[in-house]
């Protein structure tokens, strides 16, 4: 019995050994760009130290100042209106579409479903160049508004679906009593289906936030005056700026720019960890 | 068949969350005329509600994928009329060195970060599935990655941590091996990229878990009363068992892995592509070829070549799935 339980504790011991090196290297990059972004600027590249020996702040005073004459806080702001705006497309869009889906009956659903699920394997750069074309003729390049469109109608399914695997979920006896009560579907889905796809609405916000916040190849293809620039964009111009001479800015910046996913990260991590087991799609 | 291995392959914990193909309610399944006025209502507030999507689906997807069609047998730079061509683009491809180079280094992105990132992902679900308290914390601490991996933040990260006589170079230094350099060293620059899609494991390491919970508990304890080591377990329980999982990361990784971009970007900015071409990814060589160089014709065609190699490799994958894919309801496929 000792030895059985004094292996026991051993490999007790090796799970949360395993498990701790494991997460040391998984959080090392973090945790690197974080120490650096408080060390002088000529001690980052090559240094092996995770905290600074002498922190220092001028990395952040450069970093707000921007690039290209442009200030940080506008870059962010700019972040902050293309994210905001997606999410409420997002959002909006997708559960009407996921309503029909998951509540409505209608020839053809099954058929368009399969549509919807198809587009998820899509690669989005077949759409990219007519996309571009189509947006330039309407005038609408160096706005943003050939970034919200697609959001507003949509066009990422897996929005769509990860809110009809919830709806689907919800108890079919609601919208029929609804019904009974004279309530048409509108009705059923603004004042009932919806409050109660509270949870998955969430998920889909957070998710939503986060990969317009991160968003790279739209920008850059469709932003070119600077003023305009969301934070991936200008961390890039930094980049080709600035080159290695001032990495500590550019670990600043980079720093700034991720700062409002860790902290969503945080606040969401169950909406969003769950979100990715039930859907089970991208992440 | 796509939605339903879409949802098998999920593994939801919910059980009503069915196949994709279920009918919702046995309502209306009546002769009745107040029926068929159900689903005449049903189908036209069905219309509505779809009408922003069905909208995005025409004007921003289809229509767009069959210009990009069109385009692919034209001479088009924005500026002038397109001038068909015919097959023309696609000719030159096999004549274009870069566009060669740039497949070769997408099927070895390919290749060397898919089934890396999807055995680390099982290895660590498997570690992570027996339930302990700090079960959620890894969880969520190792999904982490896939959230910011794709950001330019971390691939300006990756770049320091790679460069020459960057940390990683030192490290090795320390351990007596051979550096010199990740970053500039066209050998080993894909490699870089590679390690940053290795390290975003999380998202399909939480499928793997949320997998791992359907296996029923009794098929290993069956096992044991047998005799069967650690090994035998695994190749003969949790394999099969979790196959149509596997087989959903597998499709839907490799798909992204096709379609790497930012990371490759940043990594080799200022010049795309850079050392000598080793992180030329495909998208990143259709991006230059359509917005440096303004060839729309020429970046439609390879963005249907790529559209076409990776439905090939979808196919592929479901057609060989029949071999090891299992399903526990004995599967009807």
């Amino acid at each position: 019995m000792t030895t059985s339980t004094g292996r026991r504790r051993g490999s007790l011991l090796l799970w949360h050994l395993t498990a701790l090196v494991l997460l040391a290297l998984v959080s090392y990059p973090v945790i690197w760009t974080v120490g650096s972004s408080f060390k002088p600027s000529d001690r980052i590249v090559g240094a092996l130290d995770l905290l600074p020996t002498s922190p220092t702040l001028a990395n952040y005073r450069r970093a707000f100042e921007g690039a290209a004459g442009v200030s940080l806080l506008r870059f962010s702001l700019n972040s902050v209106l293309v994210a905001v705006l997606s999410v409420i497309g997002t959002v909006g869009s997708s559960s009407l579409a996921a309503y029909a889906f998951a509540r409505l009956r209608f020839r053809g659903r099954n058929l368009l479903f399969t549509m919807m699920i198809s587009t998820l394997l899509l690669p989005f750069h077949v759409m990219i160049i007519p996309q571009y074309i189509v947006f330039n003729q309407l005038g609408w390049v160096d706005s943003y508004l050939p970034l919200l469109v697609g959001k507003f109608l949509a066009t990422d399914a897996f929005f769509v679906f990860l809110i009809v695997q919830f709806m689907r979920g919800l108890p079919p006896e609601l919208d029929e009593a609804a019904e009974i009560d004279g309530c048409g579907h509108w009705r059923i889905y603004a004042n009932i289906v919806l409050p109660l796809s509270r949870p998955a609405l969430i998920t889909a916000s957070i998710f939503s936030f986060i990969w317009t916040w991160n968003d790279f190849l739209g920008p850059l293809i469709y932003l070119n005056t600077p003023e305009k620039y969301t934070l991936p964009l200008a961390l890039r111009m930094f980049i080709d700026q600035t080159s290695v001479s001032d990495y500590g800015a550019m670990v600043a910046m980079s720093m700034l720019a991720l700062l409002p996913v860790i902290l969503f990260f945080l606040a969401f991590q169950r909406y969003l960890v769950s979100g990715v087991a039930t859907s089970g799609l991208k992440g | 068949m796509l939605d339903q291995t879409v949802t098998s392959g999920a593994a939801a914990p919910e059980p009503e969350t069915g196949t994709g193909s279920r009918g919702p309610r046995a309502r209306g399944a009546g002769p009745s005329r107040r029926g068929r006025q159900v689903r005449r209502r049903e189908g036209l507030a069905g219309g509505l509600f779809l009408g922003p999507w069905l909208l995005g689906l025409l004007l921003l997807t289809l229509g767009p994928m069959l210009a990009s069609l069109y385009l692919s047998f034209t001479d088009y730079n924005l500026f002038t009329a397109p001038e068909w061509v015919g097959l023309d683009n696609y000719r030159r491809m096999f004549d274009d060195e870069r566009y060669l180079t740039s497949v070769r280094v997408t099927m070895g992105f390919v290749v060397l970060a898919t089934p890396l990132k999807l055995a680390l992902a099982l290895g660590v679900a498997m570690l992570l599935a027996r339930p302990r308290r700090t079960q959620g914390f890894y969880r969520s601490a190792f999904y982490a990655p896939s959230l910011i991996g794709a950001s330019v933040s971390i691939a300006i990260t990756w770049r320091a941590l790679f460069s020459d006589d960057a940390l990683l170079d030192r490290a090795l230094q320390w351990l007596g091996l051979p550096a010199g350099g990740w970053v500039g060293d066209p050998s080993r620059a894909l490699i870089v990229l590679v390690l940053l899609s290795v390290w975003q494991f999380g998202a399909p390491m939480v499928i793997f878990m949320a997998g791992l919970q359907q296996v029923p508990q009794e098929l290993y304890e069956a096992a044991e009363v047998d005799g069967a080591g650690w090994w035998r377990k695994f190749a003969h329980i949790t394999l099969p068992m979790l196959s149509p999982v596997i087989f959903f990361n597998l499709l839907l990784e490799t798909i992204h892995a096709f379609q790497v971009f930012t990371s490759a970007f940043v990594v080799s900015s200022p010049n795309p592509g850079s050392p000598a071409d080793a992180t030329l990814v495909y998208t990143l060589y259709l991006y230059l070829r359509g917005f440096a160089d303004f060839r729309m014709g020429y970046a439609s065609a390879m963005a249907w070549t790529l559209l076409v190699a990776i439905a090939l490799v979808t196919l592929l994958l479901f057609r060989t799935s029949r071999f090891w894919v299992h399903y526990a309801d004995g599967g009807d496929r």
